[in-house]
């Protein structure tokens, strides 16, 4: 007779090893999307994709690759002072009321799909106002994206200057601005970095939010703000697939290739940071 | 932002009335014809019904099944990380699971495209509707590969990183003394988990579940490249194509621009409406759980 104590054992181990199991398969998967990705996209890299625009289905990605860094580098652009800035304002300076209403609806603009996001603005930006599909437009869709991500972190990290820092400058007698320079701004600077970095890693890979507002072009992106669509990297994996042509399969699996390289790197950087940000905080405690 | 999409929706809302949420059909109307459909004093080209029932349905269809197939498995792979995995181990497979929520959407639906929706429509959906075919929803029409299983699949994927972090942070906040007392009373570690930790942060897993689940319904890019793009057509099994309103946002602008009525893009922007609120409730639901967790302990 088997006893009770070793059907338990029995039971307990077969649903570990079905637990064991899930995270194997998810590890499967995940090997089998970058295997996927990594061998096609590689093989799919050749160095004139970088110097050449698309032409239609096929062509090069200088554009697409251009684009994509202008529109995140201006969405940067426009997140930092508003994401960093609000962070700054709610955490030193702002009563208990507003701070509340803010990070609330930080949370709420978490929930948002990009795509509510990007059709918003295509409505208001590109149709109401007249832009058309625009650099601007574009790139805005990617703040408002980016902007929760970046506020949260910059919020917590601000949170987290350690009060007896800010009191001992205040009673050496430091004026506000200068307890805020010297003191909570390099303290909470690795942090709202990081959050910035995920945030970036995040507006690199959108696509919805942009089909409606940046649009697409086949040529090198112009410096007008808006009256010029611009290409980016996400739209050539998206349509360029669906094309029955070899050469634009190609440079689809070469775009997500790219796509992946940036946004890991960008990525591990984050991660460094928050290592280096908590090695720094055990010091200090 | 709220107000100003209801501002522009405000016409569309009046033409549609409720079949938006109940009606099949989509047509922009006959742009050649002459003359128009007026509903509630708001005119469209002739014969234009904005119905949106097939997308809500496709939404929450493949949001809950990718739940089916999330759940369980993000649950065993937080337990297996909080609880059997080697301490050395632990922050590489964190490392991976934080990388695979880093990829973009469209690369998760490129790999669907060409990996998963072959092997879906050759392999499993046959397999499938032939040998349970009985069961409701499975039989039937194998379909092509693209349809309601593979957006499911890929949603689930997509979710699961976001869920496993969630219950893992939630499990790794639980005192071990949960865990420990139980192992220490003679339960075998299974029955540690599930009498005594398990029942502690159902909160906060059901919170987990909610933003995944939340995600799941705005998600884009992926479910627009492997659901098969359905119009006017309910699913009848799970390999039917289906349509999600935010994919067919995307693949029906261009025709909607051309109505001239500008009905159509103001019924476009009335299904961005609907999911917005639905993902709010979610949201908003999800929130209420994770606090209640953290009030717990």
């Amino acid at each position: 007779m088997v006893s009770r104590v070793a059907r338990n054992v029995a039971i307990s181990r077969f649903w570990w090893v079905l637990c064991i199991a899930s995270l194997v398969g998810a590890l499967l998967v995940l090997l089998s999307l970058f295997g996927f990705v990594f061998v096609r996209g590689i093989a799919a890299i050749r160095p004139d994709i970088f110097v050449t625009v698309t032409q239609g289905i096929a062509g090069g990605l200088a554009n697409a690759i251009a684009g994509t860094l202008l529109l995140v580098t201006l969405a940067v652009a426009l997140v930092v002072p508003v994401g960093i800035g609000a962070a700054v304002w709610v955490t030193q300076f702002a009563p208990e009321r507003l701070r509340i209403v803010v990070r609330l609806s930080i949370d709420v603009l978490f929930g948002v799909p990009s795509i509510v996001v990007g059709y918003f603005l295509y409505v208001a930006l590109v149709e109401t106002a007249g832009w058309g599909f625009s650099l601007v437009a574009g790139s805005l869709a990617l703040a408002i994206i980016m902007l929760p991500y970046v506020y949260r972190a910059a919020d917590l990290a601000f949170s987290a200057v350690p009060r007896d820092l800010v009191e001992a400058s205040v009673a050496l007698g430091a004026r506000p601005l200068t307890t805020f320079m010297r003191v909570a701004f390099p303290w909470a600077l690795p942090g709202t970095l990081t959050g910035l970095l995920i945030g970036v890693g995040i507006a690199l890979g959108e696509t919805a939010p942009l089909i409606y507002t940046a649009g697409w072009s086949n040529y090198m992106p112009t410096l007008a703000p808006t009256h010029s669509p611009v290409g980016y990297l996400t739209y050539v994996v998206w349509t360029f697939i669906n094309e029955p042509f070899k050469q634009s399969h190609q440079l689809a699996y070469a775009a997500a290739f790219l796509l992946m390289v940036a946004i890991f790197v960008t990525n591990f950087v984050a991660r460094a940071a928050v290592e280096y940000w908590a090695s720094r905080t055990r010091t200090h405690s | 932002m709220l107000v100003f999409l209801l501002w522009y929706t405000w016409p569309a809302i009046r033409y549609n009335g409720l079949s938006i949420l109940n009606d099949i059909t989509w047509n922009i109307g006959n742009q050649y014809g002459t003359g128009s459909t007026v509903h509630n004093g708001v005119a469209a080209e002739p014969g234009a019904e904005f119905g949106g029932l097939v997308f809500l349905v496709g939404t929450l269809l493949s949001a809950l099944l990718a739940m089916v197939f999330a759940v369980p498995l993000a649950l065993g792979v937080a337990l297996t990380i909080v609880y059997r995995l080697p301490e050395r181990m632990r922050l590489p497979i964190n490392a991976l699971i934080e990388l695979m929520a880093g990829i973009p959407s469209v690369v998760y639906g490129l790999w669907g495209t060409i990996v998963l929706v072959p092997w879906v429509g050759n392999h499993v959906a046959p397999f499938i509707t032939h040998h349970f075919g009985f069961v409701p929803f499975l039989g039937g029409d194998a379909g092509s590969g693209n349809g309601l299983f593979a957006a499911a699949i890929v949603l689930a994927i997509m979710v699961m990183p976001i869920m496993v972090a969630t219950v893992r942070d939630v499990l790794v906040a639980q005192p071990k003394s949960f865990y420990e007392a139980s192992m220490a009373l003679g339960s075998t570690s299974w029955q540690a988990v599930t009498h005594a930790v398990l029942p502690s942060v159902r909160t906060g897993i059901v919170g987990a579940i909610l933003v995944a689940f939340g995600r799941a319904l705005g998600e884009t890019m992926a479910v627009l490249m492997v659901a098969g793009n359905a119009i006017n057509i309910l699913p009848h099994n799970i390999f039917s194509p289906i349509n999600t309103i935010a994919a067919v946002v995307v693949s029906q602008l261009e025709s909607a621009v051309s109505d001239a009525s500008g009905v159509a893009q103001r019924s476009l922007a009335e299904l961005a409406l609907v999911l917005f609120v639905i993902s709010l409730m979610v949201n908003t639901f999800a929130r209420v759980a994770i606090r209640g967790q953290d009030r717990s302990h």
